[in-house]
């Protein structure tokens, strides 16, 4: 082979640059998922500090369960009354019942939604509360 | 094992039947099991205003004045955060007054009160029962619900503005502008944000709603709240209500019937006392 060595150098650093991203990540500080925070004056006063539904079902479905809001409230229902798994009774609304207690949209909503870069369009017609964190 | 001929069909008949009737008992079973795992009976909430089809008198003998006019005008577009671009190109209209010819076009006598040919109506969406708007919403974006409202999903519209071309009666308003934006002035096009209720989004078509989300607390639509007794809202198909007592005790008149829409809101002219 002609000029091996040098082909070969330029193949490691090739390699080396080409896998750079995952050495960064792995050898570098891994990010760390952000917690979403639930320090607002309105749930800090709950007594019983739940949702909805309970977290896990939450964290892994609140998307679904907006859309269901959404479809029953601008679509089917006349009622717009979600009852929970332990019977108790909500009324399907996100500007009106989630953000009353989550009235800390920057570090609740948006600190999961930048980290996952997801750009869910809420916010261009339903109307952010004002910001309150403890 | 030998298979006479007799054993064979019935044996392909009853694999057949199997097959074919399998899959029905199968999928009837699982949507049982569904629907005994899930909560779907959602209880009537107590005060829910609730109607065959709903519809509305505008008695033009109490909106005499502006003020009268604009108290329930405002009411509207105040709770609905109705954006006021401040030109008429780009006007967004909930109710809105609108001069006789141009709400009755062919009513209009040479020979009429003059009083009453420039008298301004309040007119706002119909509510048609055979509604054009919804016959070409592309998306179903603007349908109409069993109560007889024609409501607009604004997560669907894709501001083809099919429907305004189709509506008759201009009941429709196009968002021209980022109805969050602020003038050249810097004041917000929204005055006063209403919490409780979204905005709506550039490129997105609206209008009158019969207030759904005030109907589902059990409230009456905010301008017929706000219009002391000048709009008289109720079911249409209900003999006892006010609606239609109303509609039993005065003359009313519908705009542009001819055209077979059929709209839900009538219009008390005015007694002999006042025109």
């Amino acid at each position: 082979m002609y000029d091996g060595n040098k082909i070969i150098i330029g193949l490691v650093v090739f390699g080396l640059l080409i896998i750079s991203p995952i050495l960064y990540n792995t050898l570098g500080k891994a990010s760390v998922p952000p917690e979403p925070d639930i320090n607002t004056p309105e749930i800090n006063k709950m007594v019983e500090k739940k949702c909805v539904e309970p977290k896990s079902f939450m964290r892994a479905n609140h998307m679904q369960i907006l859309n269901d809001w959404r479809d029953e409230v601008v679509r089917v229902g006349k009622t717009r009354t979600y009852v929970n798994g332990e019977g108790k009774e909500f009324n399907m609304s996100l500007q009106n019942t989630c953000m009353k207690c989550h009235s800390n949209k920057k570090n609740f909503c948006d600190k999961c939604h930048t980290y996952m870069a997801v750009k869910p369009y809420c916010w261009d017609c339903h109307i952010a509360p004002k910001e309150k964190t403890t | 094992m030998s298979m006479n001929r007799r054993q064979f069909l019935k044996i392909a008949g009853l694999t057949t039947i199997a097959g074919v009737g399998g899959p029905v008992i199968v999928a009837g079973m699982k949507e049982r099991l569904l629907e005994a795992s899930e909560l779907v009976d959602v209880p009537e909430r107590s005060g829910a205003l609730t109607a065959q089809r709903w519809g509305m008198v505008v008695d033009m003998s109490r909106f005499r004045t502006e003020a009268d006019r604009q108290k329930v005008i405002d009411a509207c577009h105040h709770i609905h955060n109705v954006p006021d671009f401040g030109n008429p190109k780009d006007e967004i209209k909930w109710i809105w007054p609108e001069t006789y010819e141009h709400a009755f076009p062919g009513r209009e006598d040479e020979y009429m009160p003059h009083a009453l040919k420039e008298m301004p109506f309040l007119v706002l969406c119909n509510h048609c029962a055979n509604p054009p708007c919804v016959r070409v919403c592309p998306t179903k974006a603007t349908f109409k619900r069993k109560d007889g409202i024609v409501m607009m999903d604004m997560h669907r519209c894709i501001g083809c503005r099919f429907c305004m071309a189709a509506c008759p009666f201009g009941a429709r308003s196009f968002n021209w502008r980022d109805p969050r934006g602020k003038d050249a002035q810097g004041r917000p096009f929204i005055r006063k944000e209403n919490p409780e209720y979204p905005t709506r989004t550039i490129g997105v078509v609206e209008k009158c709603t019969f207030c759904t989300e005030r109907l589902a607390k059990g409230l009456q639509p905010a301008c017929a709240e706000a219009s002391d007794g000048g709009l008289v809202f109720g079911d249409l198909e209900d003999e006892n209500s006010d609606i239609r007592n109303k509609l039993r005790n005065h003359f009313t008149i519908r705009r542009k019937t001819e055209l077979g829409t059929s709209p839900s809101v009538y219009y008390v002219i005015g007694g002999a006392e006042h025109v």
